[in-house]
């Protein structure tokens, strides 16, 4: 590793105004988990190190007017266990209950999981149907992006250098709707998934109603399958209809091969883990 | 690394005992127990937060010390191996090890008791589910993972 200067700053103005002052030559750390790994193989090498740990701000997870606000430094380990967001937003529970092992849920946080943005990550696709948005705040002010808008390519987001991520604001999820996590992985409980899909979806009638997909770790970034949302609302919710339409996501995946799968294997089980995932929220057996 | 690290004094209690110590800011905090306060229980293997072996409580949370830089560490309380037995007097959990096999040849150890010990104390009487759940992080190449978690049952049916 490289020499730095190592910042505490105790609280989230002093970080910021640091972040400032350094400008393009800090990094701020939050659980590490990422930006270790990123030092030790000298893949950034930062002149300054501003660590969040004594920042007592953004630290807090409420619901209000229907949307959980989440704090930038909350851990994915309370993300995971929080009964506040395991109601307001069970998909998003279990999708960072996914994440790694409880030691590193323990340490890695939201803010942080969110500014590292590996496409393989567990959060994005249910952040995505969720329908999510990220504040970010620097010495000059905050402001909201949508998630849509926020990861841009690999280990990439529309972030600025100044820019702290201090809250994940998520719509409580639907009640009515049926939702699932898939984390495929064929190798090993404690991998990263080879393909994961997060859906939510209601049937009325034997029609599907309401239909969400987002596909995870088969693209530079999570994707929302959203061709495949528009052909089936108001279709048949059938084994036939939910397995002619999951084709259309080997269009739009594109994915990379590495040791967890080759790039057409990848495809192909994204087409088949969209339509098991439908199949789960929408009731319709095999 | 540059030839003059910029250095920061850390101050730490470890399984109750303080220590200070002026180290580079890129020391690690395994590197730190071991090489800066000579407490070598606490094993590096893997050094990407994968394996487990360097388990340690660093206020009250189990973390991976290799991920983990000793100025974070500052002002902490961390809790290793060397402090879970009482003098001679193991802990039921290490006992367990010992009687089940879960104590193979050593290298993952340390970090499955600081596992186990934690999981135990979050969750007093676990199902096999649960404990493979939690210990998911801890990795051991015997591969004895039914000993591991014959171990920690029969270290629960104690309590
Ligand atoms: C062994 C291992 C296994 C893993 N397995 C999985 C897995 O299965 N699924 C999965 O989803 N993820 C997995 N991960 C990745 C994990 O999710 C990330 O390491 C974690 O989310 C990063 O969070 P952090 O708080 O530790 O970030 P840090 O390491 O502190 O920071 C990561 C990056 O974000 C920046 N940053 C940190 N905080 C902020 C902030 N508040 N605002 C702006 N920028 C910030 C840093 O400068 C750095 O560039 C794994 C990681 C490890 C080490």
């Amino acid at each position: 590793m490289n020499d730095f200067a190592f910042h505490t700053p105790s609280s989230l103005k002093e970080a910021a105004e640091l972040l400032a002052q350094y400008d393009g030559d800090a990094r701020v750390m939050s659980g590490g988990t990422a930006l270790m790994l990123l030092l030790k193989q000298s893949l950034v090498n930062p002149d300054h190190i501003i660590s969040l740990h004594r920042v007592p701000e953004a630290r807090s997870i409420e619901v209000s007017d229907g949307v959980l606000h989440i704090g930038g430094l909350v851990t994915q380990r309370e993300m995971e266990l929080s009964p506040v967001v395991r109601e307001a937003t069970p998909l998003l529970a279990n999708a960072y209950s996914r994440v790694a092992t409880v030691r590193i849920r323990n340490a890695a946080t939201v803010g942080g999981g969110l500014a590292q943005a590996d496409p393989a990550m567990d959060p994005p696709s249910s952040l995505l149907v969720l329908n999510a948005s990220v504040k970010v705040t620097s010495a000059s002010g905050e402001r909201i992006i949508p998630i849509a808008d926020w990861y841009s390519d690999y280990y990439e987001t529309t972030i600025n250098e100044d820019e702290i991520v201090t809250e994940l604001l998520v719509p409580v999820q639907p009640t009515d709707m049926a939702w699932t996590y898939i984390k495929y992985l064929p190798r090993t409980e404690d991998d990263y998934a080879t393909v994961s899909v997060a859906a939510l979806g209601k049937a009325e009638n034997g029609k599907i109603s309401e239909v969400r997909v987002g596909l995870g770790a088969v693209s530079s970034t999570a994707l929302r399958a959203s061709d495949l949302e528009a052909a089936l609302l108001g279709a048949d919710a059938s084994f036939d209809v939910l397995k002619d339409a999951s084709q259309a996501v080997a269009d739009i995946v594109d994915p990379t091969s590495d040791p967890r799968g080759s790039a057409d294997y990848k495809r192909d089980m994204s087409v088949v883990f969209a339509r098991r995932a439908l199949q789960q929220v929408l009731n319709v057996e095999g | 690394m540059t030839s003059t690290p910029i250095k920061q004094t850390v101050r730490v209690s470890v399984n109750g005992k303080p220590y200070t110590a002026e180290v580079p800011t890129y020391r690690t905090l395994v590197d730190f127990l071991r090489y800066d306060l000579g407490l070598t229980g606490t094993k590096e293997t893997c050094s990407v937060g994968v394996c487990g072996a360097c388990t340690v409580i660093l206020d009250g949370k189990m973390v991976s010390s290799c991920l983990t830089l000793a100025v974070r560490a500052d002002g902490a309380e961390i809790g290793t191996i060397e402090g879970v037995a009482n003098g001679d007097q193991l802990h039921p959990v290490q006992q367990a090890f010992i009687d089940n096999g879960g104590f193979q040849c050593g290298a993952c150890t340390p970090g499955q008791i600081m596992a186990a010990k934690t999981l135990l104390e979050e969750n007093a009487h676990p199902t096999e589910d649960e404990i493979k759940q939690f210990m998911m992080g801890n990795l051991c190449r015997c591969t004895g993972y039914y000993q591991i978690i014959d171990s920690i049952k029969a270290a629960a049916e104690q309590k």
